[in-house]
C-alpha cells in the first residue's frame, strides 16, 4: 500500500482502525470481515424491525384470549435481560483479550458468554412453556401469539446461532491454534453477540415493560 | 499513532459500562411500579432502552473507537429499520 493510500485510509478508518490500518491492506484501510459483518448488522436490523413493528401492531387485535397484559413475567424476564447484557460483558471482555494477544483467556470469556447464552435461553424457553402449560397460549392460539413467538422465536434462534459460533472459537482457543492474527474473528463474532443483546434491549422494553405498563 | 492507542476501552472501562447497564435495567424495572412516572412512562421506558442501546453499541461493539464508516453503516441500518417499522405499520393500519 502506497504512503499515500495509507494517509488516505486513515483519514477514512478513524482514530483505532487508522493506528492498524497497514495491518489490513484493503483500499479503506479497514478488515474486509468487519465491514461485511456491520453490513449484515445493518439488514438484520431491518428484519428485527419488521418483526418488532408487525408484533406491536398485532398485538392487542386478537378476537380470543389471552392478550399480553395477562401473560407477561417482568421479573423471570428482567433476570434472562441481565444474564444476557452481562454476558455482552464477557464478550466485550474476550475480544479485548483477543486484541492483546491472550488467546486462552479468550476462550474463557467466550465459555462465560455461552454460559450467559445458556441461562438466557433456559430462561427463556421456561417461559414459552409456562405460557402454554399455564395460559394455553401457542402460537395459533391467537394473533398475539403467533406474533410473540415468531418474534421471540427469530431472537433465540440468533442466541442459538450465537453460541454455536462462539463455541467453534471457543474450541479453537482451548486447542492452542487460535492465534493474535485471528482477533478480526473474535471481533466479528462479538459484534454479532452484541447486536442480538441490543435487539433484546429493545424487545424488552417494547414488548415486555410497556405492555406491563399498560402502554 | 499512540494517541489512537490510549483511546481503546480498558477491563475498567467495560467494567463500568456492565455496571451501568445493571443499573439501567434495575431503573426499566423500577419505573413501571413508580405512580407518578405514570404520564410519561413510555418516554421515560423508552430513554432508557435508548441509552442501554447506546452503551453497548458505543462501547461494546467499539462505535466510539473504530472507523466511522462502520457508524455509517449502522446507521443507514437504523434509519431503514425505522422507515420500515412506519412503512409496515401504515400498511397494516
Amino acid at each position: 500500500m502506497s504512503q499515500a493510500s495509507v494517509t488516505a485510509a486513515g483519514r477514512l478508518a478513524g482514530h483505532g482502525e487508522a493506528a492498524h490500518a497497514h495491518h489490513h491492506p484493503t483500499s479503506l484501510g479497514i478488515p474486509n470481515q468487519k465491514l461485511a459483518t456491520w453490513l449484515f448488522i445493518a439488514s438484520e436490523s431491518m428484519f428485527f424491525a419488521s418483526l418488532i413493528t408487525t408484533y406491536m401492531v398485532f398485538r392487542y387485535r386478537s378476537v380470543v384470549g389471552p392478550h399480553p397484559d395477562e401473560v407477561v413475567n417482568i421479573p423471570l424476564t428482567t433476570v434472562s435481560t441481565f444474564i444476557l447484557l452481562m454476558s455482552s460483558l464477557t464478550m466485550a471482555l474476550g475480544v479485548s483479550a483477543a486484541h492483546r494477544g491472550e488467546m486462552r483467556a479468550v476462550g474463557k470469556y467466550l465459555a462465560l458468554t455461552i454460559l450467559g447464552g445458556l441461562g438466557f435461553l433456559v430462561i427463556q424457553f421456561y417461559e414459552w412453556w409456562h405460557l402454554a402449560h399455564d395460559f394455553g397460549l401457542t402460537w395459533r392460539t391467537n394473533i398475539f401469539g403467533s406474533v410473540f413467538y415468531i418474534l421471540t422465536g427469530f431472537h433465540k434462534a440468533h442466541v442459538i446461532f450465537g453460541m454455536l459460533w462462539l463455541s467453534v472459537i471457543a474450541i479453537s482457543s482451548f486447542r492452542g491454534t487460535l492465534r493474535k492474527e485471528h482477533a478480526v474473528n473474535v471481533d466479528v463474532a462479538g459484534l454479532y453477540w452484541h447486536f442480538v443483546d441490543v435487539v433484546w434491549i429493545v424487545i424488552f422494553t417494547l414488548v415486555f415493560l410497556l405492555t406491563e405498563a399498560g402502554v | 499513532m499512540e494517541k489512537a492507542h490510549q483511546v481503546q476501552p480498558t477491563t475498567r472501562d467495560y467494567l463500568k459500562v456492565g455496571f451501568w447497564l445493571f443499573v439501567l435495567t434495575v431503573l426499566e424495572v423500577a419505573a413501571i411500579y413508580i405512580e407518578a412516572l405514570r404520564p410519561a412512562l413510555a418516554a421515560v421506558l423508552v430513554g432508557l432502552s435508548v441509552l442501554k442501546f447506546l452503551l453497548v453499541a458505543m462501547f461494546f461493539m467499539h462505535l466510539k473507537y473504530d472507523s466511522r464508516i462502520y457508524t455509517g453503516f449502522f446507521a443507514f441500518g437504523m434509519i431503514l429499520a425505522v422507515l420500515i417499522g412506519l412503512a409496515v405499520t401504515v400498511i397494516i393500519l
